[in-house]
């Protein structure tokens, strides 16, 4: 599994403000990455809830010590690391590896479950 | 050892909640589900939310992965279609036999059509599943009149169905009144005229004898008397129990139909059970949903070895909005024995007839109508169902709210009280589940379901909640959130007095954790009010909340909203026409607002700084619509023009709007001008409102429309211009200072110890001692407003967040709209399929 990972360069980390996350597009998918204190995170841009494209958009933050992201429509909040929806055990997005090397930020686009 | 076999027939509402309640017990069943519909069960009740789009996902109740996730095997479209008793076997519509050790009848009821000749026509339909709105809709489309046959709950319900599919629509009752069921005659009559009102034509006392060709209509519809043509006709005449499996395998079944059950829901046969509305149980049938959700509950209980369990009779008392008409009916609403006395009150003029019913020495109530006015529902209902002494006079509770109305506080609901009808959950229950360590609404509704269904008992169980924290002596946690140990007046003391510019800054300091959705944004709109910062500076955007983020609003689809602001609401031709423009060269969907200016829909983030590029060369700036700051100023022509004003309403406006604009707030300001008493700009709805008078100018504060209406107070009288916005200015930020995050200033205002005459001590007579720092505070606020949009169109670091893609140009490709009157909306996503999309953006 590893191995075939494509790792796909997305861009400067420098373009993604701390605190904030940023659409990207990588094989088709929308995905949105997320640069916080505790390093990047990405999961699907699509938000399960209202079915928009948003997520990217999302206030990121921590609850009850789990590292999150709010969607901004319906404030439901999703697990960054596993993508699983706090509120909801029926909702989960797909998360995504992502890395920085030398200031250049990476997505694959192949689920971790 | 193999399992015993439980069979359920009937996926319905009822049956679907036994399932869900067996599953939570510890139960050796192996389950299978007949299910007749095509789908497994949804919420009946809600169905008419189908006509207003809701989908068939939307209103479901069960799934598929409910099914697989406990074991059930689940056939979907098939019926059974007998049932042999003796070898205790049910055969499927498809051949298929199954052996059953014990099996459960939940099959519901079906609508009753009157044996009319012609009552098979075409377009004539019953209202009952998802399958029968799919084949009125269809035929409404070549219909321009539409009858109902049948003036009850559901036949009310089926005629504000057909009104909003654009028929010209007609009720016919056989009885002499609307809603006979729960109604009294006076009751039936005032809805009668409310829903005449309404466009809906009411005939009561006609029996239709036969359906036949029309002349001008599809049908004809024959009455004794008279006669009526219409193009669609759906019967509404009550429901009869889907009793014919158990009627031909023998079992008990009453008079006019239904299975008969004992306490134990269990029919004829030991090894049969009945639920929902097909059960009989006392002779009645229940139709609603609640008495068989507690049949089901009951049920489940007992198969698991509950052996108290038992169905032991509902309160069939409703509450309902019919065509916009609140209805509510409790207990013996028709009061029914002699020896009953009666008091009601009625008022044509707003429409308002309500009844109580007491018993013989006046003490307790039995009965009570409402038509009109539901809003002393709840209380009535806490009355009835406990058995509560009524206060000396009764009809105080029903009178008009002007009057003194005794409250009825939680505290004087004993333990058995039923706070949720839904679920049958007491107030004992909401109690011992607060004790365990429920101490949200969120954490109460998963525990206890209180509150899950119709969300009616929403207040009441709010109430029940934090008289019990109080009482249990757990404190009311006023802490921000798990980051930040202070309120939000906490919080902005700190960062005023130790001034504190940034999020990171404060939560080091004062704080713990990374912060969340609640806190960042209150703290950014705190450090807005202090410093007026630029809010998409790279140290705040991470803070901002959805809309403040984009300096727009966010729309369902994940586009974006565009208000420019329009002072006073007064706009040349010219800036007219750069809207109309700007609207037609980037395709927006535009509508005037209820605040007096315009909305621009349907822009997506990309496209956002290329729109406010052009409006702002047209001079026009941003109207902060997306802010927890002021929104409008809404004014009247005023004296310019009218020939009642007296002062200049729109010159006020213009000026008050400009002075605060951008400053932002714990929650949203409104603010309105009126150039007279007649009050034209409905000041006295809103956070501020200025009405002129001789003499100069009357202030208003602490109003509110939206979903819990406030009228403001009379601050002070005959105000000179100055003194007015002195007034202003410090009453602005004293709220600034001291409310909770998403408090509205009505809010604000009820919540405060001492009320108005503290609120005008604080800044009329300046008892604390801080005016001239308020003044002063206000006015450092207003020296540095910047437009956010003109600053931001400037700012290249800002603008690379409305990107659609940072790796890409493309925008979004799932944004997708239809046209509609000539505009586009978002498309709904069964109108997503490539066949209907007109266009793709
Ligand atoms: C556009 C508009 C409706 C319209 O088509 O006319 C509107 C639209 C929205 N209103 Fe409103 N309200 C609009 C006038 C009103 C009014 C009437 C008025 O201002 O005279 C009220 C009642 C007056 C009041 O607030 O006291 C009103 C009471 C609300 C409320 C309830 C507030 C409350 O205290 O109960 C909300 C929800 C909230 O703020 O939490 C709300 C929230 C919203 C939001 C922001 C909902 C959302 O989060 O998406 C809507 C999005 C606007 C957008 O995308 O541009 N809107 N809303 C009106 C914009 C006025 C403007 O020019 O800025
Ligand atoms: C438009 C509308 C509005 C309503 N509004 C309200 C309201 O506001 N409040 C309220 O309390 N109630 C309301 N009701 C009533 C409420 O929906 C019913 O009380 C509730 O659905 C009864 O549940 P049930 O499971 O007994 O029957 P149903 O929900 O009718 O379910 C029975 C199911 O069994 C299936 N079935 C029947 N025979 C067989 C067979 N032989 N084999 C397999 N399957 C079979 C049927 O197809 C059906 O799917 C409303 C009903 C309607 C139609
Ligand atoms: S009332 Fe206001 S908030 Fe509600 S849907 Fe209409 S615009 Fe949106
Ligand atoms: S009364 Fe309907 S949810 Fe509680």
């Amino acid at each position: 599994m590893q191995n075939s990972t494509q790792w796909v360069e997305i861009g400067a980390l420098d373009d993604l403000i701390p605190g904030t996350g940023a659409a990207v597009r990588v094989e088709g998918k929308q995905i949105a990455v997320f640069r916080t204190d505790d390093g990047l995170f990405a999961l699907d841009n699509r938000d399960p809830f209202s079915d928009a494209n948003v997520l990217s958009r999302g206030l990121t933050g921590d609850i009850a010590g789990r590292l999150v992201v709010a969607s901004p429509v319906y404030k439901q909040h999703f697990c960054l690391k596993t993508g699983e929806c706090l509120e909801d055990d029926q909702q989960k997005v797909q998360s995504y590896p992502v890395v920085e090397r030398d200031g250049r930020v990476f997505v694959a686009a192949v689920g971790e479950a | 050892m193999n399992k015993r076999q439980l069979l359920v027939i009937g996926n319905g509402m009822v049956g679907q909640r036994f399932l869900e309640e067996l599953v939570e017990l510890e139960h050796d069943f192996e389950v299978t589900v007949f299910c007749e519909e095509s789908r497994p069960a949804y919420d009946r009740v809600q169905l008419s939310a189908w006509f207003s789009g809701a989908t068939a996902d939307d209103l479901a109740l069960g799934s598929v992965e409910f099914f697989e996730q406990h074991g059930i095997s689940f056939l979907c479209s098939e019926a059974v279609v007998a049932i042999d008793r003796g070898a205790r076997v049910v055969t499927g519509s498809n051949g298929t036999q199954y052996s059953y050790d014990a099996l459960v009848l939940a099959t519901g009821s079906y609508p009753f059509v009157p044996p009319i000749e012609g009552s098979d026509r075409e377009a004539c339909h019953v209202y009952r599943t998802i399958d029968d709105l799919v084949a009125i809709k269809a035929s409404a489309d070549t219909s321009r009149r539409g009858v109902v046959v049948g003036g009850g709950l559901l036949g009310l319900e089926a005629a504000k169905a057909l009104k909003d599919l654009g028929l010209e629509t007609h009720v016919i009752e056989f009885a002499p009144r609307l809603m006979a069921m729960q109604l009294d005659a006076s009751g039936g009559e005032m809805l009668r005229s409310k829903i005449s009102a309404l466009g809906v034509t009411v005939h009561t006392g006609k029996a239709t004898q036969r359906i036949e060709d029309g002349s001008s209509h599809r049908h004809r519809l024959v009455f004794a008397e008279g006669e009526l043509e219409t193009d669609l006709v759906l019967f509404s005449a009550g429901i009869r129990p889907r009793d014919q499996l158990a009627r031909e395998c023998g079992l008990e079944i009453g008079e006019r139909g239904g299975v008969v059950v004992d306490n134990q829901c269990r029919t004829s046969d030991p090894a049969i059970f009945a639920i929902g509305e097909v059960a009989l149980w006392q002779n009645r049938i229940y139709g609603l949903v609640a008495p068989g959700y507690d049949m089901a509950r009951k049920l489940a209980a007992q198969l698991c070895g509950d052996l108290t369990a038992a169905f032991t009779g509902a309160d069939m008392s409703t509450k309902l909005k019919l065509l916009g008409v609140e209805v509510g009916s409790i207990g013996m609403a028709q009061g029914g024995a002699p020896e009953y006395r009666v008091c009601s009150i009625e008022d044509a003029g707003s429409g308002v007839y309500k009844k109580l019913v007491l018993s013989e020495d006046g003490k307790r109530l039995v009965g009570a109508v409402l038509v009109g006015d539901t809003s002393d529902y709840d209380a009535l209902l806490q009355y009835v169902l406990n058995a509560l002494e009524l206060p000396e006079s009764p009809i105080s509770l029903i009178a008009p709210a002007s009057g003194e109305k005794p409250m009825l506080g939680v505290d004087a609901l004993p333990a058995s009280a039923q706070i949720c009808s839904c679920n049958n959950v007491s107030k004992g229950e909401i109690c011992s589940a607060i004790s365990a360590g429920c101490t949200t609404i969120g954490a109460l509704k998963k525990e206890t379901r209180a509150s899950s269904t119709c969300g009616g008992c929403a207040t009441l169980v709010k109430q029940v909640l934090d008289a019990e924290l109080k009482s249990q002596g757990i404190e009311i946690n006023n802490d921000l959130c798990e980051h930040f140990a202070y309120t939000r007046q906490g919080l902005y003391h700190l960062v005023r007095v130790h001034g504190i510019r940034s999020f990171a800054e404060l939560l080091s300091q004062h704080g713990h954790g990374k912060g969340c959705d609640i806190c960042k944004p209150a703290v950014a709109s705190i450090l807005a009010s202090c410093w007026n910062d630029y809010v998409l500076d790279p140290r705040h955007v991470g803070l901002q909340d959805t809309n403040d983020n984009f300096l727009a609003n966010l729309q369902k689809d994940g586009s974006y909203s565009v208000v420019p602001r329009v002072p006073g609401g007064e706009i040349t031709p010219t800036k007219l026409l750069v809207l109309a423009q700007v609207a037609q060269k980037y395709d927006l969907y535009t509508k005037i607002t209820g605040g007096q200016r315009i909305d621009l829909f349907g822009a997506r983030v990309d496209q956002l700084p290329a729109i406010w590029r052009d409006l702002v060369d047209a001079g026009f700036e941003s109207g902060h619509a997306y802010g927890k700051s002021l929104r409008t100023v809404k004014s009247c022509v005023g004296s310019s023009w009218c020939r009642y004003g007296v002062q200049d309403s729109v010159s006020m406006a213009i000026y008050v709007e400009e002075r605060y604009r951008g400053l932002r707030s714990p929650h949203k300001l409104k603010m309105a001008v009126s150039g007279c008493t007649r009050e034209c700009a409905e000041a006295q709805s809103k956070d501020v409102g200025i009405i002129a008078t001789e003499q100069g100018w009357n202030l208003y504060v602490c109003g509110n429309g939206g979903m819990r209406p406030r009228h403001a107070e009379l601050f002070a009288s005959d105000l000179d211009d100055q003194t007015l916005i002195r007034y202003i200015d410090r009453l602005l930020m004293f709220y600034i200072q001291t409310a909770d995050r998403l408090q509205r200033t009505s809010v604000w205002r009820d919540n405060m110890e001492g009320g108005l005459a503290y609120l005008q001590d604080v800044i009329i007579n300046d008892v604390l001692g801080i005016a001239d720092e308020l003044e002063s505070q206000m006015q450092s606020v207003i020296d540095t407003y910047v437009c956010e949009w003109k600053r931001t169109i400037e700012d290249p670091v800002a603008l690379k967040r409305f990107r659609p893609f940072l790796n890409d140009d493309q925008p979004d490709e799932q944004i997708v709209y239809v046209r509609e009157r000539g505009q586009k909306r978002p498309a709904r996503a069964d109108e997503k399929s490539p066949a209907d999309v007109l266009e793709t953006v």
